[in-house]
């Protein structure tokens, strides 16, 4: 024994005690489900996009975004971009800007000619696409990507659908378009233009096809009874926005009545605006109750175009038009008043909704058509085994976002189907509520502001309305993003554990506990700025 | 010269961390191989704002002393939790002697090395001395006033938790007004400390003119640093005054540590300053200001505040405490961040 006076014992270390053993409850790192995330109708992983894009990886980015939405330079320009109305951080300031960092994404990858990566091994099956619109052309990324052979059959002598004929050029640029279209004919899916499918069973026997995605759409425009003399021009929507990509422009006149309340109501008067007409739009209802949205509307007053609210069209006159003014009742229907006015009208355009043309369907066995629109099952597919729907031709919300979801989620299961079995969905993480956050942690950033066209320009001419984001700014965008259920590495858990029980494995690859020594006091998940940790009673 | 915030890389300076921020502009404590010099394993209760406050400030200094470090500890919790013998949670080399002489037993060590030196036979080992508010502004406030006199080459630490809370919570002078204690309750109804003098001892230290003197809390990490670091690199007697929740004399949630010590310091309740030389330097300015009753409300030891009828004067006195601190040192001064 040669320790030194008074000294029985050798020093020890603490780490003999083991403090887990005083705990309740253990702290668990978990991923809550970002509400944007939840939102997006096109299922994007937002915050994770948003993630690599803060550390200014653009790339990554964009092929972490483009696992589940190919276009996102489309998107960032016509999407509706419901993940904002949802963002947490509209509770500190003002929600993230997230459609304009998807814009300067898919922007970025057109000026930079990034590829999508192209399928492993081809698995030999062959799958039908008709329409080469968001939906198709989504379900055919997808499919081609899993490995399928993929044709598009589309009537129209472009790719893009809906987003080339029915969103005028203001607000998404053709060569935007065209790129990421390119983009995914680069996999290697076949498309064929010009090539209308008249009968979906004749056509797939023909192409000796495994299974098919019908989304041909909703382009036939609704009509209403308007008693209307025979010199009366009367057009609608649609055709009018289709005309406008090809040779012959409409001849609508000066005095254009626009004959809705919907976004293609607006399109068409802010089509006809750039064209040098002064298109007044007649709504039944109020703006409260217009399904067009309030953003659009107030870029179109912006324009100078003229709403009329109440009204509706009595009748229509070689170059005149009577309405009818009309009043809310209790239930918020409109009624008629009995007081008319008359309104000088070169040309009537209805955009009143549109219609699918389910011609190819006849003779399908087991297809089902309820209200015009196809049914589908909770897996895209219709009645007829193989044969799988999307977009707008079946019972949805009718937009971009949603058809290119649709497409994904078709994708999915034909590839399921195709391989005979079905696909299973992972399981929804719990939402990342506002509650979960510990806000102090984020620096205080406001949003940051798109450019808009000048007005004048926006009055006469074509070019693009709302500007985007350059780089400074777009990244500034993606860092207000909170991150909200989702780990970003903030080392918070890491430094504010007494007993060092939190162990940090290093760049991208997260924490974890260490039990032995945690005592259960739950800082760590008190001040995680983004809620990834819970606390959990322990059994005993 | 006051901590400089980077001002916005998502959650910038706020976090411990931050994966957006150059390597050199990060925290110690978020650093894969900090010293850890207070190991798992101590025993302090769930939730102690003293044994993280202790890491912050020991990780931080031995890192500006380039690992060439002694602690010498006065009795307390600190030295209780983290040290029962045989066993050890400090990873550096420290000594403990007694209650009341932890500044003097450092200005032993500190002259120690300066002899050593002038033989040539050793390095620069820089030297801290830490202690709980009942050693430092109590027991030991004789040989800390001395340590500041005589300016040895010490830096004090002192973990302010506002009582004796180890021997089961007794006054200190350091306890706040009104501030429930458990066997120290005067006499007559009112169970709060009473409304004294009060005992700042920065403000002591400042009055000693001694080159630095700093505060701060365990909720900002990246000012805790920095003031660590910026009296390493000083000589001479330093002294700072780190704000540490205790769960169990204050009667809060363990998991409210750091968040009370944050309302301590938005409410100006606890100012976070540093000066030399006796002068203010700067402070940390509140960001978002809250009454005193925020801070008040979710700690037992001032439950009699808020009972069927809330002592609405005593609160009032409290908030008179506040105030008169943000005007002082011009809390609310600064620029936001």
């Amino acid at each position: 024994m040669d320790k030194p006076f008074a000294i029985t014992l050798n020093p020890g270390s603490s780490l003999a005690n083991h403090t887990g053993s005083w705990r309740t409850s253990r702290p668990v790192y978990l991923d809550r489900l970002p509400p944007c995330n939840n939102q997006c109708p096109a299922g994007e992983d937002i915050q994770g996009w948003l993630f690599h894009a803060e550390s200014g990886n653009y790339e990554k980015a964009w092929r972490h975004l483009t696992k589940d939405n190919p276009f996102p330079a489309t998107m960032g320009r016509v999407c509706y971009h419901s993940c904002e109305d949802v963002c947490n951080r509209a509770k500190l300031d003002a929600p993230v800007g997230i459609n304009s960092v998807e814009r300067f994404l898919g922007d970025e990858a057109i000026k930079q000619g990034w590829k999508l990566a192209p399928p492993e091994a081809d698995t030999g099956k062959h799958v039908l696409i008709v329409g080469a619109g968001p939906s198709g052309m989504s379900a055919a990324y997808h499919l081609r990507r899993l490995g399928h052979r993929v044709t598009v059959h589309d009537a129209g002598p472009f790719m893009g659908g809906m987003m080339r004929f029915g969103i005028p050029k203001y607000r998404l640029p053709r060569e935007v378009l065209d790129a990421e279209m390119q983009r995914v004919v680069d996999l290697g899916v076949e498309v064929k233009l010009n090539s209308k499918v008249d009968n979906i069973l004749a056509s797939m026997k023909a192409g000796k096809f495994d299974a098919a995605f019908l989304a041909v759409g909703a382009h036939i425009g609704k009509r209403a009874m308007i008693p209307a003399g025979d010199a009366a021009k009367i057009v609608d929507a649609i055709s009018v926005l289709r005309s406008m990509e090809g040779q012959d422009k409409p001849m609508l006149g000066r005095r254009v009545i626009v004959y809705g309340g919907g976004n293609t109501a607006i399109d068409v008067a802010r089509t006809a605006k750039r064209m040098g007409a002064e298109p007044i739009i007649v709504y039944r209802r109020t703006r409260e109750k217009a399904p067009a949205h309030d953003f659009e509307i107030e870029e179109a007053l912006q324009e100078g175009i003229m709403v009329k609210w109440l009204s509706t069209i009595k009748q229509a006159g070689e170059s005149s038009i009577t309405i009818e003014k009309m009043a809310l009742d209790d239930k918020g229907f409109p009624q008629p008043t009995g007081e008319f006015e008359t309104m000088d009208a070169d040309s009537v355009v209805l955009a009143l909704g549109q219609d699918v043309d389910l011609a190819l369907l006849n003779d399908v066995p087991g297809l089902e058509v309820n209200d015009g629109v196809v049914k589908v099952d909770p897996n895209m597919m219709t009645g007829h085994p193989g044969i799988f729907a999307g977009g707008d031709m079946v019972p949805a919300e009718r937009n971009v976002t949603v058809a290119i979801g649709h497409g994904k989620k078709a994708a999915r299961n034909i590839d399921a189907w195709l391989k005979a079995s079905s696909y299973q969905a992972p399981p929804k993480h719990e939402l990342a509520h506002f509650e979960r956050l510990n806000t102090w942690y984020y620096a205080d950033a406001p949003k940051t502001v798109r450019p808009m066209l000048d007005i004048i320009r926006r009055q006469s001419t074509f070019d693009e309305v709302q500007g985007g984001l350059d780089e400074t700014n777009a990244l500034f965008e993606a860092r207000r993003c909170l991150s909200c259920g989702n780990c970003f590495e903030c080392d918070n858990c890491y430094g504010v554990c007494p007993d060092n029980a939190v162990i940090k494995l290093g760049p991208g690859k997260r924490f974890e506990f260490n039990y032995d020594y945690c005592k259960g006091c739950g800082m760590c998940v008190t001040e995680c700025p983004c809620g990834a940790i819970k606390m959990e009673a322990e059994e005993i | 010269m006051s901590l400089q915030p980077i001002s916005f890389y998502q959650t910038g300076t706020f976090t411990v961390g931050n994966r957006l921020l150059a390597p050199e502009d990060r925290s110690v404590q978020a650093n894969m191989q900090r010293t850890n010099s207070l190991n798992s394993g101590h025993r302090a209760c769930q939730g102690c704002g003293e044994a993280l406050g202790a890491r912050y400030a020991i990780d931080a200094a031995m890192i500006a002393s380039k690992n060439q470090l002694i602690a010498a500890n006065a009795t307390g919790c600190l030295e209780v939790f983290s040290t029962p013998y045989p066993e050890t949670s400090w990873q550096i080399p420290w000594i403990h002697s007694l209650f009341g002489n932890a500044a003097a037993v450092a200005t032993g060590i500190a002259a120690a090395i300066k002899i050593k030196k002038q033989k040539g036979q050793g390095g620069d080992t820089r030297v801290v001395a830490q202690g709980g508010d009942g050693g430092t502004t109590d027991i030991g406030f004789g040989c800390l006033s001395g340590m500041f006199e005589r300016n040895d080459d010490v830096l004090y630490i002192c973990y302010d938790n506002g009582g004796y809370m180890n021997t089961g919570v007794q006054r200190s002078s350091a306890t706040p007004s009104s501030a429930r204690t458990a066997t120290t309750m005067p006499l007559g109804p009112e169970p709060g400390n009473p409304f004294g003098q009060g005992k700042f001892v920065p403000a002591i230290a400042m009055a000693h003119e001694i080159p630095y003197v700093a505060t701060a809390t365990v909720a900002d990490l990246r000012d805790l640093e920095y003031k660590v670091t910026r009296a390493m690199g000083m000589r001479g007697a330093r002294y700072i005054h780190i704000l540490v929740p205790c769960p169990l004399g204050w009667g809060t949630a363990s998991h409210d540590t750091i968040r009370i010590a944050r309302l301590a310091k938005e409410t100006g309740i606890f100012p976070v300053f540093e000066a030399e030389h006796g002068e203010v330097k700067s402070a940390l300015a509140i960001r978002r200001p809250l009454p005193v009753e925020d801070y008040l409300r979710p700690q037992k030891r001032f439950a009699h505040l808020f009972g069927k009828n809330p002592a609405v004067e005593t609160i009032a006195r409290i908030q008179a405490q506040a105030d008169k601190n943000i005007r002082r040192y011009g809390l609310l001064e600064t620029e936001t961040r």
